[in-house]
């Protein structure tokens, strides 16, 4: 089959690999309809998630057709549509018993990596590094998808592919983020980051009760998004120092949430900070840029939530923990648990609350996986996601 | 045998403060090197100098520009030099067994820093807050590369032929009698342990444990059941003349809150001298405790999902002995 394969920094290539095979009981097999490009598979072709392999395939968000299943599958037969959440989880453990599926204890077969890099280990994750399994990916024709009988949910409805393609990741991770702030009417909520996750926090926000959104980033076509179709404010850091717009946007007070949907590679607008970091980072001396989370802090109000979905790795210099502790801010935070929201989210968008096709901005062929890459990470022709079908 | 957390009752903790020698996870030896923090400090400064030396090499004039140079042909060529210099003390003591030597070549290479910034203070077009900055942070590098090169062992180190001791544990979502029924069917724990080869029963408590050894041979010993209380304890130990003498014990014990079972594992071992401690020590790895952690993540796995969990990256599941060579995380042929 075709498969796009991570070669080392800046550079994927779709190639030709054997067709992936049952390997566990409770494993499927799906033929993939549609892919996507996620912003956290920018942290792997930027270079900067450890325990990458070349010939690695990326990719975990994905849905298809169930073509073959292991005899401890007995939810799922073959020629059903099912949308894959990212992280694997068994549904044994007590982390899935508690439902933090993106903790599943049984999931990493390279658990023992993953705790020396965090301490404790966490779950299994689809084209994501050997520090999550190192489980081939879904930009490809085929994939294995182990404990089929916990994580895929069955499409039983004629919606497109691209409605519910996003369940499998960025739609609950802006959801959970929005959650995670225990929003009550009247909220303003922050959004660092609108790229798509940062959409769906923001539309998310908006549908449990927020009052006033305010979007930042320093992509016009991306803010406008946010104002246009997502009903949010938007700030533009390139041009106005955020915690100070924020006050005077809320009264002084900040906002009751601020959500980071950046995470580790967050960009500046003044250089030296942002040099600072860069160098850092580059230096390993740091493997997290923490800007936007540093700005998400010392913006919140006092006693408010900082919710953060952007994705971190490993450590952040300047960690503002003496405003964190002093204002009483809460932090909260986690990979999605996103079998957790298949269910209720799918509902949501049969009832039309939400259609989350609105953030695809290209589609393109599996072949055009490597222009699809340069083009979301250069932000070219105003990327927003890209859909890729094999 | 040493006590154990284990072997106290499900709630002895409270009120105890817990005295070093009775937290014994990890693994014990008397071949450590002379300070614990020593060697990964060697590791840290060695990426250190790579990512210094590459952002020198690649990108002088942001890096004269952070430490205040001006950048001129003759500042720039002197910071891809040096640049390549931190390159040669990173990969020395990234890829040497005794990093010491190379620890030093960076105290040496601090100096020169030192001497080459202090030229730019009084230079023309230089900010001098940087270049001070700069030299501060090189002084302070100095003092960890001295630090170190003192701490770290002069010569490789020794090959370990001394009793050794792996202690770790895990909590399994089920019953400690569940547990323990698997585990006291010696027999299955090959399917968890991936160094054994086969546990064979022999009856009357005596079992013939067999390991995988190094190209295709095996090591055989006998064991005998020593302890052993239902839901509670299996303990074994070879039997006098093993050519490995070595014992352990599992115990089972609820976990708090009726939140599934904990599983301390505590394994002795010695390696004797000669090609049989070799093949000893390369079973159990370079690193023993990640070894046996991972040996009970599989029986967490199989008591839990019934499966051992492979992925294609790691096609035999857990097993930290092949973590350092996995395959791409791509469906493979055979």
């Amino acid at each position: 089959m075709k498969a796009n394969c991570w070669q080392g920094r800046n550079h994927v290539e779709v190639e030709n690999v054997p067709d992936p095979r049952i390997m566990n009981a409770r494993d499927a097999v799906v033929k993939i309809t549609s892919t996507a490009i996620c912003g956290s598979d920018l942290h792997l072709y930027d270079g900067f998630m450890p325990t990458m392999q070349h010939g690695d395939i990326l990719g975990h968000e994905f849905m298809g057709e169930v073509v073959d299943i292991g005899p401890g599958v007995d939810n799922l037969k073959i020629g059903d549509r099912v949308v894959v959440p990212f992280p694997i989880a068994c549904g044994n453990c007590n982390a899935c018993e508690r439902e933090l599926f993106s903790l599943c204890e049984n999931s990493n077969p390279n658990a023992g990596i993953a705790e020396k890099l965090l301490g404790h280990p966490t779950a299994g994750i689809f084209g994501y590094s050997h520090m999550t399994g190192g489980f081939a990916g879904g930009q490809a024709e085929y994939a294995r998808v182990p404990f089929a009988d916990v994580g895929p949910i069955k499409i039983e409805n004629d919606l497109p592919d691209e409605s519910v393609l996003f369940l499998s990741d960025i739609f609950p991770t802006g959801w959970m983020g929005a959650e995670m702030c225990d929003i009550q009417q009247g909220d303003v909520v922050a959004v660092w980051g609108a790229g798509p996750v940062g959409q769906f926090a923001i539309a998310s926000a908006f549908l449990m009760g927020a009052e006033r959104v305010i979007a930042i980033d320093r992509f016009d076509y991306r803010l406008r998004m946010a104002r246009e179709r997502n009903g949010a404010e938007t700030l533009n850091y390139e041009h106005v120092d955020i915690p100070e717009a924020l006050k005077e946007l809320t009264g002084g007070r900040g906002p009751d949430s601020c959500i980071d949907c950046v995470g580790m590679e967050a960009h500046c607008a003044h250089t030296v900070p942002h040099l600072y970091d860069r160098a850092k980072q580059a230096a390993r001396l740091e493997t997290d840029r923490g800007h936007a989370l540093r700005e998400a802090i010392m913006s919140c109000r006092n006693g408010g939530t900082v919710s953060i979905v952007g994705v971190y790795g490993g450590t952040m210099d300047k960690f503002p923990v003496g405003s964190l502790m002093n204002r009483s801010i809460q932090i909260r935070t986690g990979q999605c648990h996103v079998q957790r929201y298949l269910k209720p989210l799918l509902q949501r968008i049969e009832d039309g609350d939400i259609d989350p096709s609105f953030v695809i901005s290209h589609y393109m062929s599996l072949d055009d996986a490597p222009l699809g890459y340069e083009t979301f990470k250069h932000k070219q022709d105003d990327c927003m996601k890209v859909v890729l079908k094999p | 045998m040493a006590t154990d957390l284990a072997h106290r009752g499900p709630h002895a903790g409270r009120g105890i403060d817990w005295p070093p020698d009775q937290l014994q996870s990890g693994i014990d030896t008397d071949g450590s090197p002379a300070s614990s923090l020593a060697g990964p400090l060697a590791r840290g400064l060695g990426w250190f100098s790579l990512g210094l030396g590459l952002a020198e090499l690649l990108a002088p004039r942001s890096v004269a520009k952070m430490i205040g140079v001006p950048p001129t042909t003759g500042t720039l060529a002197v910071t891809q030099l040096m640049g390549v210099r931190e390159l040669v003390h990173g990969l020395g003591i990234l890829s040497s067994d005794r990093p010491a030597p190379w620890v030093w070549t960076r105290v040496a290479g601090d100096a020169l820093d030192l001497g080459l910034l202090s030229r730019n203070l009084d230079r023309a077009g230089a900010n001098r807050t940087r270049v001070a900055g700069a030299m501060l942070a090189v002084a302070g590098t100095t003092l960890g590369d001295l630090y170190d090169s003192t701490q770290l062992p002069r010569t490789a180190p020794a090959a370990m032929n001394v009793p050794m001791r792996v202690a770790t544990s895990i909590t399994i979502n089920r019953s400690a009698d569940d547990l323990y029924r698997y585990w006291r069917d010696l027999e299955n724990l090959p399917d968890v342990m991936t160094h054994l080869k086969s546990v064979e029963d022999l009856g009357a408590g005596i079992s013939r444990w067999t390991v995988r050894a190094p190209l295709g041979s095996s090591g055989t010993w006998d064991a005998e059941i020593v302890e052993d209380a239902p839901g509670v304890v299996v303990a074994w130990e070879s039997l006098p003349g093993s050519d490995i003498p070595n014992s352990g014990e599992v115990r089972f014990k609820p976990a708090p809150g009726d939140r599934g079972t904990e599983l301390h594992v505590l394994l002795h071992y010695e390696a004797p001298a000669g090609p049989i401690g070799a093949a000893v020590l390369k079973l159990f790895g370079d690193d023993p405790v990640q070894q046996v952690k991972d040996d009970i993540r599989r029986f967490k796995q199989v008591m839990e999902t019934g499966q051992v969990v492979r992925s294609d990256g790691a096609a035999h599941g857990m097993d930290a002995r092949s973590q350092p060579k996995q395959r791409p995380a791509r469906p493979h042929s055979n």
